[in-house]
């Protein structure tokens, strides 16, 4: 093939991608940029420059602070929780345990679920009085509590949903670590007389490095990117104590009409985002020699 | 797998424990949804075996909203926007894989921005876009932001310059253009790829909330897990037992599937990730 034809095809070829991520992608991210600097448009009266206006009302909004607050205890809450019952899970069903094909399956099952049932299921789970958690607590005496609507218990909830639903899909790329890891190195620990621990503190966990810091920054983009269970929980209440970022986004943006601020709002989160892929490709590089 | 050190004798019963008790309470809340949808309200929190079984909640819920219609959009959906993803995936896969042109480093960075700049999060500009080219409130709508996607175009370049060189020589030999390349070596060779990416894109739009709830405001255009949202939430009486049954049953068809093809569904996601 000539080399203008080698040009032509890989250009034809990209073509229709390259149309839609620049429609869908590159278009509105310079767009929220740009709107980011200017006024929401009112009826008749158009967007108008008003420099960093918006990053100050930003810098002096306490739900955003909030909201961004609430987020990072969310991530805090759900990512180290989730990783480490993902760990505990993958060593489990990757031994001999009794029942393993149904432990895998149970761990698993939450991950194929929408967000928006799991919610529903855990809302009434939730519930006051008549929920499950109401009732086994009521049974051993404890005091009735609503759960998802008071201040201080509610964001915990939305957690333990989460955790609940993440650990078994992480627990997946565990398992494929320890499936590829070459028994080889139990059997050489072992004639050395390495304890269960210790081989597992100093080979098994060092070689799953790459796979925790994989799943690492998939946990962190989810934390900020899913917010359904708010919709469908709490709505961000009470009192904001809910509210995750992209929340107040959709709550400003769908609810309030406020582009201008909906787009600041979305730079944050956008930096946010840029960060866990920086270190997703500084992981991906590293994880070449692991293959 | 490491035999030597599976744990043994009192150890190994204590883990088996652990790990049946973290199943069973990981099953726990399904379990209890379905308890509460196949009997009646009364036995929603009455756990005793003589519960009578009933499929008055699931029949209730089919009738207090349009899911069938709900049902048939998701899969428009997810039919729609799979099949414009493994084609335009599988062209750009090739080129970024196969051919040389000016710009390639480039565009493939362009496309990789996509992996951090989601649809997911470009919500606001993109109403807007959808509402410049009149499409709010289609299912087209919906689908578009997800159909170039740079997770599938890097899974399947992996996967292209992995075919060997020699295998697509051969074909250029017995006259084949670079599509027929394409059709008769590549495509046959990431067969597996096709259906781990496959099995990850259907699951991810039929479980796809917030964008669909934002662009969507009518029953022609609901999937079902904006229409699972729309009724328990206007459906002020509470009445659990028929939401918990509306809620397993738009979960139904995606479960009943990853019961039926569990390896593939668990070895997609690993091959998705491990990439």
């Amino acid at each position: 093939m000539t080399r203008s034809a080698q040009w032509l095809y890989g250009w034809l070829l990209l073509l229709p991608s390259m149309a839609l991520l620049a429609l869908f992608t590159h278009y509105p991210a310079v767009a929220t940029l740009w709107n980011s600097f200017h006024s929401t448009p009112k009826g008749a009266r158009p967007a108008v420059y008003v420099g960093i206006d918006n990053y100050r009302q930003l810098v002096d909004d306490p739900i955003f602070w909030q909201s961004l607050s609430n987020n990072l205890w969310f991530a805090i809450g759900t990512i180290p929780a989730s990783i480490a019952l993902a760990l505990l899970m993958a060593v489990w069903v990757n031994g001999k345990v009794v029942g393993r094909g149904a432990l895998r399956l149970a761990y698993f099952t939450p991950t194929v679920l929408p967000m928006i049932a799991v919610a529903n299921i855990w809302l009434f789970f939730y519930t006051p009085e008549y929920g499950l958690l109401e009732r086994v607590l009521g049974a051993f005496g404890f005091a009735s509590h609503n759960w998802l609507g008071s201040k201080s218990t509610a964001l915990a909830c939305l957690m333990v949903v989460t955790i609940w639903k993440e650990a078994g899909f992480f627990m997946i790329f565990y398992l494929a670590a320890l499936q590829s890891m070459s028994p080889n190195l139990a059997e050489a620990a072992a004639i050395e007389g390495a304890s269960r621990w210790h081989f597992f503190r100093r080979v098994t966990f060092p070689l799953l490095m790459p796979t925790t810091l994989f799943v690492l920054v998939n946990a962190v983009i989810n934390a900020f990117r899913i917010v359904d269970h708010v919709v469908v929980m709490t709505r961000g209440g009470p009192d904001n104590a809910t509210a995750l970022l992209l929340y107040y986004i959709y709550e400003i943006g769908f609810r309030f009409w406020d582009t201008a601020y909906a787009a600041v709002l979305t730079i944050v989160l956008l930096a946010i985002l840029g960060l866990a892929a920086l270190v997703q490709f500084g992981v991906l590089e590293r994880r070449v020699h692991y293959q | 797998m490491t035999h030597v050190y599976d744990a043994r004798g009192f150890g190994r019963a204590l883990e088996t424990v652990g790990a049946w008790v973290l199943g069973l309470l990981w099953i726990l809340p399904l379990a209890f949804a379905i308890w509460t949808a196949v009997h009646p309200g009364e036995y929603s929190t009455r756990f005793v075996l003589t519960a009578p079984l009933t499929f008055a909640n699931f029949i209730a819920a089919w009738n207090a909203a349009p899911f069938a219609r709900y049902f048939v959009n998701t899969v428009l959906l997810v039919a729609l926007i799979l099949a414009a993803q493994l084609v335009l995936v599988t062209l750009a896969a090739y080129a970024f894989a196969r051919f040389e042109f000016p710009g390639r480093g480039v565009l493939f960075a362009l496309v990789l921005i996509q992996l951090m700049v989601m649809p997911d999060v470009l919500i606001v500009e993109n109403y807007r876009t959808m509402g410049v080219l009149g499409l709010k409130d289609t299912i087209l709508a919906i689908g578009l932001p997800y159909m170039a996607s740079a997770f599938g175009i890097f899974l399947l370049r992996q996967t292209f310059k992995s075919v060997p060189k020699e295998l697509d020589e051969a074909a250029r030999m017995e006259g084949c253009g670079p599509l027929g390349v394409l059709w008769k070596v590549y495509v046959p060779l990431a067969r597996p790829v096709y259906l781990a990416y496959a099995l990850v894109s259907v699951s991810y739009h039929w479980n796809n909330f917030l964008w669909p709830l934002i662009i969507t405001n009518s029953v022609g255009s609901r999937p079902v897990t904006v229409g699972l949202q729309v009724f328990s939430a206007t459906d002020q009486g509470i009445d659990w037992s028929i939401i918990n049954a509306a809620t397993l049953m738009t979960t139904a068809p995606l479960l009943i599937a990853f019961l039926l093809f569990q390896r593939q569904f668990v070895q997609s996601f690993m091959r998705a990730g491990i990439r």
